[in-house]
């Protein structure tokens, strides 16, 4: 797969501070990158870097192939054929919808006549999923979502091969969000448009995402599809960003880990000695022990007692406070008491005080630093 | 003489809908805001401030119920004679030609100025932004005076526009630099995004998005070119209001004057139907919650010495030729002219009146600010249309039917300073009602309700949270009304009573005595009186709190 967009070495400064520094990012044609990062990482000054709103003060940005900012070279953003969709849409106040989407109609509809544009609209209209009735509507009689797909709709109407989303979806509320989302992420599949996406909702991120960018205080962390990233994490911080992560100290030897909860598989094999090892919450199986204290000789892993319990609804969360040298397998005592964090669906009925065993699955990543 | 408010406060005395914050208003909430953060819900208002509002703007109902009552008593047969004729004709055609003409020349004006000081990287345009304002601290019959001194072959339409254009082209240019300000850039970036240039993004997107500031602005300049006496007096250019004060004054020509009213209020009336026809229902509410990010300037490039000269040239035409003619003429006049004793007596005359009315003012819309801001419903609405219809009618209507009315049925009154405070009233309360209103609506009621949980009277309440918070729109209210006042001369010469010496009376009967050089201190005092509440609307127009 050919690359829609490339960046390479770029570099942008605000006066005195470094927003972006020497940011590579290939986005393969045709594919959905989201850019992910806490805010003022600098995500949207990248977007806007390749839309054209701002030009890099080093480095080079190609589009489809031609160099648009680079050594001497800096495109109008008017004249690069990029799809742009702002966090509130951006409506023009003064047009109403039909005319918003109209807008930038190419030339050759532009001179067309108003039947052959109202039908350029309702089908636009029809791709977002909005009634052809939208179009006399002003865009203030509009809801949050219905004004990010009309501005999709906008952008549509010039038929980019890019599009690029600043946060489109965070004004949404929480049922408004997915809906709009699976609908643009359908409309930009079916079209064929290579689309960025930046946004600090790292669900949001992963879901969308064909491949994802985790940038962090204007580097670039880590690159590629979200599980990968989610499961992989470079670093504690990334993987601390991405969701939930429970950190425990470890000895690895031959691909293996020996940790408070016993022997777990883990990746990279290479690593040996002392390191750290993380598991997402939803590896950590959790049961009541049959019998209490620390001589339950039936439980294989390390058991705990369970100091606070936090109901979300369809999950709890426990916090565990491991036993010290409660399992055969704990290495030494310096893991006494750690406490650790573990998601349970909310059918068990663990209460504060409940005695409770810890069974890690599936392979942890382990790092070569301790937490 | 300014008879609306020549602010940013208020685009236009609109009588149709006066709570919309359109341009400039200081209250940065949308109207929903407004009404969560400062109505009280299910409470009636004091009777006495109900009381208060409703006597205020029965007494700003008058003027205009004078004009039609005289036309009935005076009966269609004299109507009609005193109208239909070719004196009518001709005075018809030198006003409406001066509106048409100048009211689009500047709006053009005043939206390039703008965009040349809001969104080009031209050096010094934060200089120019100030100094682009200061026009307004000439009175325009000051301004006329300084351009007869310069070019004494002036007269007729043309020179009326010129003089005209140069004085009121900063009421649109205000304005717009204000709503320029507040533009979401996201708006203009996504039509770059879709492909269109500098030029389409200024033509598609920013100018229609300007259409409101530039209505409100060239209604004001449309009033105002309808009520001005002076400037045109000076240059000979006969339009209705030169011609009622001339017949007034002259003929004591009581129903020729009225007649003359009467077609004057009905143009008026013409304009601000116009307005707010072309206004339409469109409120270009700002729709995103708006990303704190200013839009980048643009560099002129090849262009900039242009733009150095059309700003460059406009700064010098309005304030630099009648600067230059009233330190000419001091200059000629040397020390001499500055040791008139009326001089201090007429300064301290003038400050004086415009004092009193400004606290007057102040002190009567705030029953009617208060109402509509606490307790909105179809009276308060009313009641603030009456008040806004009122000041569009010109200075010349309010004080024919001001005096007519004294003589009358309140004798005593008749040339009395008490009259002519009642007058500045009618004029100027909007300027007041406008910022007490925005002050108002930007106090959350929570916290005068929170001073009283804490066992404050309501009255205490709203004395020790609430005025805190209005005081600077209470100021600025006061400052306007007072501008208004230190620079009136139409009214001012109809009702003052004799011996009455303001300085723009003793400025106007200099010029008539064509003496040139003893008017120059007086137009010296009343720009220097003028500038500081000029800079303060300029200050007031940038004032956002869309932040």
């Amino acid at each position: 797969m050919t690359s829609a967009i490339e960046l390479a070495g770029v570099n942008k400064s605000f006066g005195s501070t470094r927003i972006l520094e020497d940011i590579a990012l290939s986005v393969p044609e045709g594919s959905r990158t989201v850019v992910v990062g806490s805010s003022g990482s600098g995500k949207t000054t990248l977007l806007r870097l390749i839309s054209g709103f701002e030009l890099p003060d080093s480095g080079t940005i190609t589009v489809l192939g031609r160099t648009v900012a680079g050594p001497g070279i800096a495109v109008a953003a008017h004249r690069r054929g990029i799809g742009f969709v702002a966090q509130d849409g951006a409506l023009f106040p003064h047009l109403t919808v039909g005319q918003n989407i109209a807008f930038g109609l190419g030339p050759a509809l532009r001179g067309g006549t108003r039947k052959q544009r109202a039908r350029a609209v309702d089908e636009l209209l029809e791709m977002v999923s909005l009634k052809a009735d939208f179009a006399a509507r002003r865009p203030d009689e509009l809801s949050g979502g219905q004004q990010q797909r009309v501005a999709l709709a906008r952008a549509l109407a010039r038929q980019p091969r890019v599009m690029l989303l600043d946060e489109p979806f965070s004004a949404l509320d929480a049922g408004l969000r997915a809906v709009t989302r699976d609908i643009v992420a359908e409309t930009l599949e079916r079209a064929g448009i290579t689309t960025v996406l930046v946004t600090h909702d790292q669900a949001e991120a992963m879901s969308f995402a064909h491949q994802l960018a985790v940038l962090r205080d204007g580097n670039l962390c880590q690159v590629g599809p979200p599980r990968e990233v989610y499961w992989r994490p470079v670093d504690l911080f990334t993987a601390r960003f991405l969701g939930d992560a429970v950190v425990l100290p470890a000895t690895i030897s031959d691909g293996f880990a020996a940790c408070a909860l016993g022997r777990v598989a883990v990746a990279p094999t290479g690593l040996r000695g002392d390191a750290c090892i993380m598991l997402r919450p939803e590896q950590i199986m959790v049961e009541h022990c049959e019998t209490g204290g620390a001589d339950a000789g039936t439980v294989a892993s390390c058991t705990g007692q369970v100091e606070a319990v936090d109901f979300y609804g369809p999950e709890v969360q426990l916090a565990v406070r491991l036993f010290s040298g409660g399992a055969a397998a704990s290495p030494s005592a310096a893991d006494a008491g750690t406490l650790v964090h573990v998601r349970q669906h909310g059918t068990i009925g663990t209460i504060v005080g409940s005695r409770v065993s810890l069974t890690a699955r599936g392979t942890a990543t382990a790092f070569a630093a301790r937490p | 003489m300014i008879p609306a408010a020549p602010s940013t406060a208020h685009p236009a005395p609109d009588p149709s809908d006066t709570g919309r914050g359109a341009i400039g208003e200081t209250d940065g909430t949308g109207p929903a805001g407004r009404t969560d953060a400062a109505v009280r819900v299910g409470k009636r208002p004091s009777p006495f401030i109900v009381a208060a509002a409703v006597t205020v703007s029965v007494l700003g109902l008058l003027p205009l119920g004078y004009v039609i009552v005289t036309g009935i008593l005076t009966g269609w047969p004299t109507l009609s004679a005193l109208v239909f004729r070719p004196r009518v004709g001709e005075l018809l055609l030198n006003t409406i030609g001066l509106v048409v003409i100048t009211v689009p020349l500047t709006a053009v004006i005043g939206v390039a100025a703008a965009w040349l000081v809001g969104r080009t990287s031209l050096p010094g345009h934060r200089v120019f932004a100030v100094l682009l304002a200061t026009p307004l601290a000439v009175p325009a019959f000051v301004n006329s005076y300084g351009w007869v001194s310069a070019v004494p072959s002036l007269n007729g339409l043309w020179s009326g526009v010129l003089i005209a254009t140069l004085s009121y082209f900063p009421l649109v240019y205000l304005p717009c630099a204000a709503a320029l300000r507040r533009l979401d850039p996201t708006v203009e970036e996504a039509a770059e995004s879709l492909g269109s240039g500098a030029w389409g993004v200024f033509f598609r997107v920013v100018l229609p998005q300007l259409r409101l500031p530039i209505l409100g602005g060239a209604l004001l300049v449309g009033l105002h070119l309808l009520s001005e006496y002076g400037a045109f007096a000076m240059i000979r250019f006969d339009t209705f209001t030169t011609a009622i004060v001339e017949q007034y004054r002259s003929t004591f020509n009581g129903p020729a004057a009225n007649a003359l009213a009467g077609v004057l209020v009905l143009l008026c009336l013409f304009l601000l139907i116009g307005e707010s026809g072309a206004r339409g229902r469109s409120r270009y509410a700002r729709l995103g919650s708006g990303v704190a990010r200013v839009t980048p300037r643009r560099s002129l490039g090849a262009f900039t010495p242009a733009g150095y000269l059309f700003l460059g040239g406009l700064f010098a035409l309005a304030i630099g030729v009648p600067f230059w003619s009233v330190i000419r003429w001091l200059a000629q006049g040397g020390a001499g002219v500055w040791s008139e004793p009326v001089l201090v007596q007429s300064l301290l005359q003038t400050v004086g009146y415009g004092l009193v009315g400004a606290v007057v003012t102040c002190l009567l819309a705030f029953p009617i600010a208060f109402l509509a801001v606490r307790y909105p419903s179809r009276l308060s609405r009313g009641l603030e249309s009456v008040n806004y219809l009122t000041s569009s009618l010109p200075g010349i209507v309010t004080a024919l039917a001001l005096v007519t009315i004294s003589i009358r049925f309140v004798q005593p009154l008749y040339q009395t300073a008490v009259l002519v405070i009642v007058t500045y009233l009618l004029m100027f309360l909007p300027r007041a009602l406008v910022n007490l209103r925005a002050g108002l609506a930007q106090v959350p009621v929570g916290l005068e309700e929170a001073a009283r949980s804490l066992g404050k009277h309501p009255f205490a309440a709203f004395l020790g949270v609430t005025t805190r918070f209005f005081a600077p729109s209470a100021l600025a209210a006061g400052a306007l009304v007072f501008l208004g006042i230190v620079t009136e001369l139409t009214a001012t010469l109809l009702l003052a009573p004799s011996g009455t010496r303001t300085l723009a009376i003793q400025f106007w009967s200099k010029v008539n005595d064509i003496n040139y050089v003893g008017a120059a201190p007086y137009a010296l005092l009343m720009i220097v009186l003028s500038l500081p509440v000029t800079y303060l609307l300029f200050a007031r127009s940038r004032l956002t709190s869309v932040s």
